[in-house]
């Protein structure tokens, strides 16, 4: 789930009238002093992270003066909570506090509504605070038609016991801080503390959003980059990967690695799974054989036989791994001779090094597992594709004796080439690639399986070779659905005339730094 | 008789000239489901399988009478809006196919179903199969496929994985175990119809008589079940699996999730909750179609 840091959810309050502390967000021990000398001296310095538990860290400082507020700098910027360097730090005005609230919205999935929760103590430690004083805790469902009416939440807050002056003065906020997480598409939305100063005005002094993944696409403001939640920054590859998924909105394809796979001399598995369940399943599946999984992959949703190619790339993008474990469900409802285009394709430039066993259930797995020994049974590793009856626990033993055929030996990374389409005289763009002919070359082939495997049937013969037989408009739209077949076809006849190219962004410099040794 | 799809249906397809629109309007139709026809905005007149393309619900309904229920196909921002249209003109059951749909736009979707007295099944969800009778969604892929994995029998499946709905069903089928439904209740947090919706129409139907659910970590579906086990509202056998199980957990930013969910939604949770509950929990999941045979048996 995407997380906003504190100075992000306070622009949103912010934008929807809700008193915030005046402040800055800096990154140097420079800008943080200016920044100060703006708001006025004392300043509270607040580290930019996402997690709780930040003051116990020692993440909230103040500071007088200058050299105070350098010396803070100089301690918080880099500091390392959990896996995350600070790289921002929130100067604000000292607040003259007098009271603490705790305010929040939070999707409940159950009623399947907002819930507002609110406590007349806050601060930290809420959750204590919550178990210790219940009287002082007050929840609601909130209904989407009607929203917070104002006469509401008043009676709902007063029920914590507040006096009518203090709860007339926080409703309203509450009213419209419920406008802002409906306005964000926030999972949940909350405000600790929310406080009263000394002159009874209230501020929202912190503030914690979580944005709805799928939601993000309507809020570029928040600048999320994946959107996704990590305990730790993403690597370069899953950057690379998140393009990849971003840029295709056919299927699903969903990359991370494991940093505990990282340094460990137990044998190390490439992991391609294709959707949930089954593919947390079946990497039990590969812990119970005694393997670490370098990654966790999914293509699944009736992906196109071009994002398997791509997530297969991205996976053998990882130096050492022994071998490759694809299994997903076991019986997909999707066509699997997709995935196995995907695979071959991804095996045969790569020239496979370490064994793959590839569970491909489901529709069509006959035609999915054939495709595998035609093209990938030559390879000097062992490769092989299973049925719905093969359960992934006996997949894996599979894998494991193909790893020890090969001595255990593991995965070495080829710079990321290309297929070379210098030749080519034809070509057309499909939605993430393109397909080259090089038509002299198929004046020798009698057989032009390239166009009766074209399965959306969008080719036909021209001067001997294949060419678009619709607007290339509509093929680059869609009508092409990146099967691979074409290509496949032509390899079986043992031709290399036709040459699909997927381009996957930042993997070639990605292959290069790590070819050259970082 | 089964639960949520039967012959009776008057089912239409809300997307139905898409990519997946087409292609499931026939895995639907030649399974046996009752498909009216279909809607595109724009694409009026044109024909999909022999199904008629309209460009409204409401037109629909005024050409072929009312109908009950709609398969969305739509991509995921145009959702709430399709859904909402189908509500609006008479349609109770709502099957929501797609990924990444908002969920703030699922909790409108949830405001308006129960206005209008309504269900959905969804999002994100491979849909809902009865034996011999319909599918809505796309489980099995094809007609030929999930007629041939799927066998009629006496065993509802409700499954957080739509994946795993159809493997746990073909394995099952395979050991000579009969199906009644096959539920894929959809792999979003906030959904129409969790498993302890589905679990109480298997209790209300006669054709079921026991009923296996795939759970996975988070969320208090599995939980809610167990309170209704415990509370005697189903009193039907239920064989469980959580998914899960070597989860790490995340790191944690909310604290009113804390304090409203406490520790719901953790494998240790549910699979402790169900057992007293007095379902029977497996851990491996090769073990289900084992279990079932076994629970079964003592109920003759």
């Amino acid at each position: 789930m995407a997380k906003l840091y504190e100075y992000q959810g306070k622009e949103i309050l912010k934008k929807h009238e809700i008193p915030i502390p005046k402040g800055a967000v800096i990154s140097t021990a420079d800008e943080a002093v200016a920044a100060a000398e703006k708001i006025g001296w004392p300043v509270v310095v607040k580290i930019q992270t996402w997690s709780t538990g930040r003051k116990a860290a020692g993440g909230v400082r103040f500071a007088a003066t200058a050299d105070e507020l350098r010396k803070h700098c100089g301690d918080l910027l880099g500091m390392k909570i959990g896996n995350f360097a600070v790289e921002k730090l929130l100067i604000e005005q000292k607040l003259a506090i007098a009271r603490e609230f705790f305010a929040g919205f939070i999707i409940n999935d159950t009623a399947q509504k907002p819930m507002f929760l609110f406590s007349s103590r806050g601060g930290s430690g809420i959750e204590e605070i919550a178990k210790e004083y219940p009287d002082a805790v007050v929840t609601a469902e909130v209904d989407i038609f009607e929203g917070m009416k104002p006469y509401r939440t008043l009676e709902l807050i007063k029920k914590t016991g507040l006096d009518p002056k203090t709860a007339s003065a926080l409703a309203p906020i509450l009213v419209k801080m419920y406008e802002a997480m409906r306005k964000s598409d926030a999972r949940s939305f909350e405000c600790n503390p929310l406080v009263m100063t000394a002159d009874e005005k209230v501020y929202a002094a912190d503030c914690h959003v979580v944005v709805d993944d799928y939601a993000v696409f309507r809020h570029p403001e928040f600048g999320i980059e994946i959107a996704r939640e990590f305990d730790r920054p993403p690597t370069e590859l899953e950057r690379i990967a998140y393009m990849v998924e971003k840029n295709d909105y056919r299927g699903t394809f969903f990359f991370f690695q494991m940093a505990e796979a990282a340094d460990t001399k137990e044998a190390v598995i490439g992991f391609h799974g294709a959707g949930g369940g089954g593919s947390m399943m079946s990497m039990n599946a590969v812990s119970e054989n005694g393997c670490k999984i370098a990654n966790f992959c999914d293509t699944s949703g009736n992906p196109p036989a071009s994002k398997v190619y791509r997530a297969a790339k991205v996976i053998l993008s990882q130096p050492g791994i022994k071998g490759y474990f694809s299994s997903g469900s076991g019986v997909a409802s999707q066509e699997q001779f997709h995935s196995a285009r995907g695979f071959v394709k991804a095996f045969l430039e790569e020239g496979l090094d370490v064994p793959a066993s590839i569970r491909l259930g489901g529709n069509s797995e006959e035609i999915a597992m054939q495709i595998i020994a035609d093209f990938l049974g030559g390879l000097p590793v062992q490769v092989k594709g299973f049925g719905k009856n093969d359960s992934p626990d006996s997949v894996m033993k599979h894998l494991l004796e193909g790893m020890k055929k090969n001595g255990n030996k593991g995965h070495t990374v080829k710079p990321f080439v290309l297929p070379d389409t210098k030749k080519c005289d034809y070509s057309f763009q499909t939605m993430t690639g393109s397909i080259h002919v090089e038509r002299a070359a198929c004046a020798a082939c009698t057989t032009k399986a390239c166009i009766g495997s074209c399965s959306p049937k969008i080719l036909k013969e021209e001067n001997g070779a294949p060419a678009l037989a619709i607007d290339p408009k509509e093929a680059k739209k869609g009508k092409c659905i990146e099967c691979l077949a074409c290509e496949l076809a032509c390899m079986a006849k043992g031709m290399k005339a036709l040459k699909i190219v997927l381009p996957i962004e930042g993997l070639a410099s990605y292959r290069e730094k790590l070819t050259k040794g970082k | 008789m089964a639960i949520i799809i039967t012959k009776q249906n008057r089912v239409i397809i809300q997307g139905i000239t898409g990519r997946e629109g087409q292609a499931r309007a026939q895995l639907m139709m030649e399974y046996g489901t009752q498909v009216i026809a279909g809607v595109t905005p724009g694409r009026a007149g044109e024909e999909v399988h022999g199904l008629m393309v309209y460009d409204t619900v409401s037109e629909l309904v005024a050409a072929k009478g009312p109908v009950d229920t709609s398969v969305i196909f739509v991509p995921a921002h145009l959702v709430k809006d399709a859904a909402i249209e189908a509500l609006e003109n008479g349609v109770k059951l709502i099957v929501i196919v797609p990924d990444r749909v908002p969920v703030h736009d699922v909790l409108e979707i949830s405001a308006h179903a129960k206005k209008h007295n309504a269900n959905f099944v969804g999002p994100n969800t491979l849909g809902v199969l009865s034996v011999d009778e319909g599918i809505l969604g796309m489980i099995g892929g094809k007609a030929s496929s999930a007629k041939s994995w799927f066998k009629r029998g006496n065993v509802g499946v409700t499954s957080r994985s739509g994946g795993i709905t159809s493997s746990i069903s073909y394995y099952l089928s395979q050991a000579g175990i009969g199906l009644s439904t096959i539920c894929h209740v959809g792999g979003d947090a906030v959904i129409g119809m969790p498993h302890n919706k589905v679990v109480e129409l298997f209790q209300n139907d006669p054709q079921t008589d026991l009923i296996v659910m795939f759970g996975e970590i988070g969320t208090s579906q599995e939980e809610t079940v167990a309170e209704m086990m415990k509370a005697g509202k189903i009193t039907k056998p239920v064989v469980a699996y959580i998914g899960g199980k070597g989860a790490k957990k995340g790191t944690r930013f909310s604290h009113a999730g804390a304090i409203v969910e406490g520790n719901k939604g953790s494998w240790e949770g549910k699979v402790t909750a169900l057992r007293e509950a007095g379902a029977h929990v497996v851990e491996n999941f090769q073990e289900i179609p084992a279990k079932v045979k076994e629970v079964l048996a003592q109920k003759k």
